[in-house]
């Protein structure tokens, strides 16, 4: 307990050093791209920005599956010349339900929506129910990991459409089974943003159902409203002729007939062939573009477009055609999102917190270094010596892991530095006994070492755990304050036990006292 | 200062008889924690936004704010059953909202399109900027509640075992005991003060038990020693020594993380200084529970037990 070899020493100081040498980079600016550069990142709270917690809706996902199911199902049939009625989708059960047209078919309806392709292997389940339908069950773990798949792609897309709009250093990360995280630093008026992830951007071109069949919903077909004209609805056939996903190109321009904003959009190889084959099929029909369920326009086809280049007009302004054709760009999110949790900080009040976060920690710093001093003489200014390299070891740490500093935090900063003399002050009081019992200087050290070691362990290990569940169950700046402190533990266990003991038993070799400064 | 202390707690030898009082002490906490109780019940607490869900904007308005101008532009962008409040400084005023009815159709979405109604109606008022607006949905305020509660249950639950672990079964009991009755106290507090409870005050609960448990802990860890250091002396009488010889310690460690905490409640600002003023209340409890509580309890669970060998002749 008495005695430090020449490494041992050498280690503590190194380890400081190294402490000292982490921080640095906060203090400095970048020299070159090629050093390795670790900061304290500051939280939203500290540097302005916001926090917006998005919930992707699962539902749909089923329901948007079960549709183009029932869609490939009447294909399906009718290509095999069968006959259906009754055809139903449930979101709940997760089937396809339809009676044969007669039940003698039933052999051959199971063995065409058999043959009909999957997503994935065994995707869903064709079975004949005792009242004689036929139900296309999906099987949950195909929609389970098609659900996981969709929430990597939308965050895929966030990331892309926030990237076009200039944001510097977003962060989108996964929370939870259905939830993103999207932190934007300096974008304190998150509107524009939450506009632009709140729309899903599914862009479809249907066939318009004929007028002789009238304005009616029916099977396979659905009155979608107009974007302009809510009110009026048209009969949309079901089925995709062309899918958005086969864009290549999009972007916004001013019509040079009409002089209206417009989006110019262009199809891949794939899109254009269908896109072609689709109009030239029929010329004198309407087919319609669709968005999110509204109808953007319904033109007659006057003729076969073959180049693979289109054009969606509908009252838009630069603003609202800028940012079509960033979604059109982007692609579409598998799902809808919507927002349920939004924080946002201006740079004012960030810059504030900073201030008073700084003034409290110099001011807390400067109260505990008098208190040892007054309290504890010459052991106590050893104490203060290991609390500044706490500090030091403190900032190095959160550098090192990149961690983000939070108001919270440096609350958690401030009571780690009120902590971390406590064992120092354990060591001092042990000492100051074991003199009082009438040991000798040396003895009373080494015994003042040895019982408060122990005790030192068992109170930082409560500490932890209360701080460990802290950050296992907080989320955003609670986080952070549960990181610094748990951060803070350990640079306490080590500046205590180590390094002011360490200048303790180096005074102790150097001077050989007969009487303790306590 | 630089060579020996100037200052010191307590003079050497001192003998408090602590355990005198304890019926006293053991009193006076059930009162207080009863009264805490009843308080959570009628008024109970303030919820903050983390908790209660609903939005809040803080903005910063040019001269003192003018409520009456401020309701006027929030009714053009139809916002209404706003709660107006100042909040620091005489121009920051803090606007809040409750989220929409639980059976309200789009709870969720108007939650969140509140935020910009208010931000439109901030923007018409000349000079006047938004701080802060947040935002928290139904679902999120329930899930978050739901695990600030199971931290702190999870976390009592873990001190409990450490010290059943390190110590007897008697000492990790009367701990979490004690520590209840503080935390009972603590939000007997939190009424009184009409702080908000929210994530940022379930942080400094769980601080102030993990800074309470050191506290006892300390104190137990020298019953534990003194138990074999002394095996024929009465239970009380032990406590009592085990007390007086941790007291220079326990209020030394109890002040440097009040003074650490205290700059933090004067300058710490309106976000922090809730935080603080509950940390310096909790340090207070911890510490004063560490005597006149844990040791009691200690002694009434573990007199027949942990004092088997006084009984016994001294081999």
């Amino acid at each position: 307990m008495m005695y430090y070899s020449r490494l041992k020493m050498a280690s503590v100081v190194a380890v400081c050093l190294l402490g000292v040498v982490l921080c640095l980079p906060n203090a400095l600016r970048q020299p070159s791209a090629a050093l390795p550069w670790r900061q304290i990142h500051l939280g939203l709270d500290l540097r302005g920005g916001s926090y917006l917690l998005m919930q992707v809706d699962m539902p749909s996902i089923t329901s948007d599956r079960l549709q183009t199911l029932a869609d490939g199902t009447r294909q399906a049939l009718l290509g095999a010349g069968l006959g259906y009625r009754d055809i139903a989708t449930s979101a709940q059960a997760g089937t396809v339900t339809f009676t044969p047209r007669d039940p003698s078919e039933t052999e051959a309806d199971l063995k065409a929506l058999r043959a009909m392709p999957t997503a994935v292997p065994g995707e869903f389940s064709v079975d004949r129910r005792p009242d004689g339908s036929i139900a296309i069950t999906l099987s949950p773990t195909a929609m389970h990991e098609r659900a996981r798949e969709a929430v990597t792609q939308s965050i895929e897309i966030v990331r892309r459409r926030i990237d076009a709009t200039g944001a510097v250093d977003p962060e989108i990360t996964r929370q939870g089974d259905d939830r993103i995280v999207v932190e934007l630093p300096g974008i304190s008026d998150p509107e524009h943003v939450k506009r632009l992830l709140g729309t899903t951007a599914k862009m479809t071109f249907h066939m318009v159902q004929d007028n002789a069949l009238g304005t009616v919903a029916g099977p396979g077909v659905t009155l979608l409203p107009m974007v302009n004209a809510p009110d009026q609805k048209l009969p949309i056939l079901d089925h995709v002729e062309v899918d958005g996903s086969d864009l290549t190109n999009a972007g916004a321009a001013i019509d040079q007939q009409t002089g209206e904003w417009a989006v110019n959009f262009s199809f891949d190889s794939v899109g254009a062939r269908a896109f072609a084959a689709t109009t030239q099929a029929n010329i004198g029909h309407r087919f319609a573009i669709v968005l999110d369920n509204k109808v953007v326009q319904a033109p007659v086809i006057r003729s076969a477009i073959t180049g693979g280049n289109g054009q969606i007009v509908g009252g838009f302004d630069a603003q609202s055609a800028t940012d079509l054709a960033l979604l059109l760009r982007a692609g579409a999110l598998p799902a809808p999102l919507s927002v349920i949790e939004q924080r946002s900080i201006g740079p004012s009040l960030g810059a504030d917190s900073i201030r008073a976060g700084a003034l409290s920690l110099g001011a807390g710093f400067v109260l505990v270094i008098a208190f040892m001093g007054l309290f504890y003489g010459r052991f106590g200014w050893y104490a203060n010596v290991a609390l500044l390299a706490n500090l030091v070891l403190m900032a190095a740490l959160l550098s090192l892991f990149q961690a983000t500093l939070t108001l919270p935090g440096m609350a958690g900063m401030l009571l780690t530095l009120g902590m971390a003399v406590d064992a120092n002050i354990l060591i001092n009081e042990r000492i100051r006994e074991e003199v009082g019992r009438g040991r000798t200087a040396l003895a009373a050290m080494q015994a003042g070492f040895e019982r408060a070691t122990s005790t030192i362990v068992d109170s930082n290990a409560t500490a932890l755990l209360a701080h460990v569940m802290l950050f296992v169950f907080g989320t955003g700046p609670v986080r952070g304050f549960a990181l610094t402190i748990t951060i803070g533990i350990v640079t306490t266990l080590f500046t205590t036990l180590l390094l002011s003991r360490m200048l303790m038993v180096r005074w102790y070799a150097r001077t050989r006292p007969t009487v303790l400064p306590v | 200062m630089f060579e020996r202390p100037l200052l010191r707690f307590v003079p050497r030898g001192t003998r408090i008889n602590f355990m005198r009082g304890r019926f006293l002490g053991l009193a006076t906490s059930a009162v207080l924690s009863i009264a805490s109780l009843i308080l959570f019940f009628h008024p109970g607490l303030t919820l903050g936004l983390d908790f209660r869900g609903g939005i809040v904007v803080e903005a910063r308005t040019q001269g003192p704010a003018d409520f009456a101008r401020i309701r006027a532009a929030l009714a053009t962008q139809h916002v209404e059953a706003a709660g107006l409040q100042s909040f620091g400084a005489p121009d920051d005023v803090l606007i809040r909202m409750d989220t929409p009815p639980a059976n309200a159709p789009d709870r969720e979405a108007r939650t969140q399109a509140m935020v910009d109604s208010v931000r439109h109606a901030i923007a018409t008022l000349p000079g006047a900027q938004v701080l802060r607006a947040d935002a928290v949905g139904a679902s999120v305020s329930a899930e978050l509640f739901r695990n600030g509660m199971l931290a702190l249950g999870i976390s009592l639950l873990m001190i409990l075992a450490y010290i059943w672990f390190r110590f007897e079964w008697e000492f990790a009991v009367s701990a979490v005991i004690t520590l209840v009755l503080d935390l009972t106290k603590t939000i007997g507090f939190l009424v009184l003060t009409h702080f908000e409870f929210d994530l940022v005050m379930v942080a400094a609960i769980l601080t102030i038990l993990g800074y309470s448990t050191n506290d006892k802990v300390v104190v137990y860890d020298r019953v534990r020693e003194n138990l074999r250091k002394y095996r024929t002396m009465p239970l009380a009488e032990l406590l009592d020594l085990s007390i007086n010889e941790t007291l220079s310690r326990t209020l030394g460690t109890s002040s440097t993380v009040f003074l650490a905490a205290l700059p933090l409640a004067l300058f710490g600002g309106a976000s922090l200084s809730g935080f603080a003023w509950v940390m310096l209340f909790g340090i207070v409890v911890g510490t004063s529970s560490s005597i006149f509580i844990a040791a009691p309890l200690l002694l009434l669970l573990g007199e027949r037990r942990l004092r088997r060998d006084a009984q016994r002749p001294a081999r």
